[in-house]
């Protein structure tokens, strides 16, 4: 059992660290252009909403803990306690989606969706704004990408947890879905400084 | 080697540092501290958090010394992705805007 469980860890290791380097290369790209258009990207960043990108921090980081002691009632055979730091994983994530999607519309009512009508009347070159928010929606919407993936893992730990499949010996499905939930909180942590608070003390 | 299991006051302690620390980046960004050192401080805050999320709650601090070495692994590969490319792109300043 124990050796199956260390498979199982770094089996889903293995995995994160491929999901490392697929963000690595956005965050790369983020990382040349913003070398090469500062301005840009500062006021660009300038304009999106750094208060719900704040209140997505809070939710996710709650949602971490409730994943974690998720993991703590798995492993002390708490029932009733594991469904529901489950359930209330699952609500979290579901309202960083919202919070996100009303973003994305206010996006889109503000001509910022690149390539599709585009306009930019404040400061900094059209183009290079542009990229910065091709670069905003590549990382976010992969990101919100994977909570939604995350959500689906949660809805089938959910499932097995109430149909009585764990017990202090074997919780390792809780563990590794788990890791996969903190991991996309991880990158969270990195977008919300990079992307909403570059430009934050610009205010417009 | 028996699981260890990670006791909730961790857990909240953990949270309160991660919540504390959101705050504090927040706070930071409304000024203009000049140059570069706005994201100095945010990326060092970041992966300050980030550190504390691997170390404690996804367990490494507790993990066998094989999961040490996939963690720290994934995390130098991409420590050479951004300072190879940057030791290029950085260097290189006539290839122009």
């Amino acid at each position: 059992m124990e050796q199956q469980k260390e498979a199982g860890t770094l089996g889903m290791w293995a995995f994160l660290i491929t999901e490392i380097m697929f963000f690595g290369g956005l965050f790369m790209a983020y990382i040349l252009y913003r070398t090469k258009y500062p301005d840009a990207f500062s006021s660009g960043s300038g304009h999106l909403n750094w208060r719900l990108g704040a209140a997505n921090t809070v939710v996710l980081i709650v949602s971490s803990l409730t994943m974690a002691l998720a993991v703590y009632y798995s492993q002390t055979g708490n029932k009733r306690l594991l469904i529901v730091m489950l359930v209330l994983t699952m609500i979290l994530g579901a309202t960083f989606l919202v919070v996100k999607g009303f973003e994305y519309h206010s996006k889109w009512t503000d001509h910022l969706i690149p390539g599709f009508g585009f306009e930019w009347h404040l400061r900094g070159d059209p183009q290079q704004v542009q990229m910065f928010y091709f670069i905003y929606f590549a990382l976010t919407g992969i990101h919100a990408l994977h909570m939604v993936v995350g959500l689906g893992i949660m809805a089938v730990i959910l499932r097995m947890a109430v149909k009585d499949r764990f017990t202090p010996a074997y919780h390792s499905p809780v563990e590794i879905s788990g890791l996969y939930w903190h991991f996309v909180d991880i990158v969270w942590i990195f977008l919300f400084p990079l992307l909403y608070l570059l430009g934050a003390h610009e205010g417009h | 080697m028996s699981e260890h299991v990670v006791s909730k006051k961790i857990y909240f302690l953990i949270f309160g540092a991660l919540m504390v620390l959101t705050v504090l980046t927040v706070y930071v960004a409304t000024f203009n501290l000049g140059g570069p050192f706005n994201a100095i401080v945010a990326l060092s805050i970041a992966v300050l958090k980030a550190l504390l999320v691997v170390l404690y709650f996804m367990h490494v601090r507790y993990s066998s010394r094989l999961t040490w070495a996939f963690v720290g692994a994934g995390f130098f590969w991409l420590a050479i992705l951004f300072a190879l490319t940057l030791s290029d792109y950085l260097s290189r300043p006539w290839l122009g805007q």
